[in-house]
């Protein structure tokens, strides 16, 4: 690296974006990338994590806008994340260690595109927006669109991302994330899945409404489809979770790699999506999981 | 190439002029002289190299020391309190939670800033603050009882 400029102003980090700065917060992909010998440092780098136009969870106007800069460690304990959006802070609570969680962040996550990325099922599930900014003007990308391949997205080397941006869910709504972790910390999602249930508002127990996405097991975090047709007007029993696991199964196209053959991806995303599922119509139906599923005896955690 | 600020560790102002590329471990190390922070893996994935940064644990061998500036960074050496041994470091020694010591740095610091957001842990809360700390040592065991003492007498 030849330069650091710390940012002080978003105006400022546009403006030395659009000049070929990369971006850095936390560093945790960035600068570990380079610690480990897998990408030098680029020559400039701007750092953004002071910028307080990017750290703000902000849900004044509906919904939920989570700043760029927010870390892991605020999103796993923000009581509207929490409250709302559930799965987001299972996802987050599952990230690295403290030392990741407290500075590492959601845009992060979202611009460094790793198909195992925990944060990325949820925000699918969600329905999110990447809203990215540039000098000439702001865009927001439906994340279904925004992840191309590994470490690849749709933005443009000039555009920032500054925020996430999801819909409130319905009434009589959960969601939740599960992965699957050979350890409990400094982990990476060997396969995950991240999955919204609404439930009847008149207290039937089907399902109205539901959308899964799978983690780890694609170039990138992919929706399953076919899922509400599957699902909707059924209460989430047995044989709903088997025909969630087999839906789940089908539409992974896992790698092998060293943590684990594509067989056996294809298998265990089954029954984290089956899991998820459970744990989203859980909550939907009001009862108290606490943050993340994984640690939760019964459902994430194994007896 | 080089990157001139104020780094200020322990309370103290030092000014350095380093590239820009270097990390918050290797200019604490090098350029202050305070090599209590530990280097184990240089990848993130020891913890013997955590230091708070205003108050918060970060891995200072993959965090830019650039990024420091303005900001206040603690190491072990800004642990005791004066010349008496703050209170977790001397769980740690009256439990038998040191043995090779190289990664006891780094558990003290994370520690500290687990003591600070929540005094009274529960035995899960206290894996999960050392949960980015590596020992290959003890097995945990001893470090485990000394943080429960701690939270024994503080809660």
């Amino acid at each position: 690296m030849k330069e650091l400029r710390i940012a002080t102003s978003l105006d400022e980090a546009l403006a030395l974006v659009a000049d070929g700065y990369q971006p850095v917060a936390g560093g945790t992909d960035l600068v570990v990338a380079a610690r480990g010998g897998k990408s030098e440092l680029p020559d400039h780098v701007v750092a953004i994590d002071r910028l307080t136009e990017l750290s703000e969870i902000d849900s004044s106007d509906g919904g939920l806008q989570i700043g760029a800069t927010v870390s892991h460690a605020r999103l796993m304990r923000d009581e509207s994340v929490i409250d709302g959006f559930t799965a987001l802070a299972d996802a987050a609570a599952l990230v690295g260690s403290p030392a990741t969680r407290n500075v590492g962040t959601i845009g992060g996550n979202v611009m460094n595109a790793s198909p195992a990325m925990d944060t990325g099922s949820p925000l699918m599930v969600l329905d999110s927006e990447i809203v990215l900014r540039s000098v000439g003007g702001e865009r927001r990308v439906p994340v279904s669109d925004f992840w191309t391949g590994p470490g690849q997205t749709v933005s443009q080397p000039d555009e920032l991302c500054i925020a996430v941006a999801m819909p409130d869910l319905p009434s009589e709504s959960g969601s939740a994330y599960v992965r699957l972790e050979y350890r409990r910390a400094m982990e990476i999602a060997v396969v995950g899945a991240g999955a919204v249930v609404s439930l009847n508002p008149e207290g039937d127990g089907r399902v109205v409404g539901v959308s899964l996405a799978l983690t780890a097991v694609a170039p990138t975090i992919i929706a399953v489809g076919g899922i509400a047709d599957a699902l909707i007007g059924r209460a989430i029993d047995e044989s709903a979770l088997a025909d969630v696991a087999a839906l789940a199964g089908d539409q992974a196209s896992p790698i092998s790699d060293l943590r684990a053959s594509d067989d056996y991806r294809r298998h265990t995303v089954g029954v984290m999506a089956r899991r998820a599922v459970e744990a989203a119509s859980r909550r939907a139906a009001g009862a108290s999981i606490p943050v993340p599923v994984n640690r939760s005896v019964g459902i994430g955690a194994v007896t | 190439m080089s990157h001139e600020f104020e780094l200020v560790v322990n309370g103290v102002t030092y000014p350095v002029d380093v590239d820009p590329s270097r990390s918050l471990l290797n200019v604490i190390r090098e350029e202050v002289g305070l090599t209590g922070t530990k280097e184990g893996c240089d990848d993130c994935e020891c913890g013997a190299c955590m230091v708070l940064l205003d108050g918060q644990p970060v891995n200072s061998c993959s965090y830019l020391a650039a990024q420091t500036e303005g900001r206040s960074v603690t190491t072990i050496e800004g642990i005791m309190n004066g010349d008496e041994l703050a209170e977790i470091q001397k769980d740690m020694l009256d439990e038998g939670g040191v043995q090779c010591g190289f990664c006891t740095p780094g558990m003290i610091i994370s520690a500290t800033a687990l003591f600070a957001r929540n005094p009274d842990p529960t035995k899960d809360e206290i894996q999960i603050g050392l949960s980015g700390n590596l020992c290959r040592c003890t097995g945990y065991g001893r470090i485990l009882e000394a943080m429960k003492h701690t939270a024994a007498d503080r809660g």
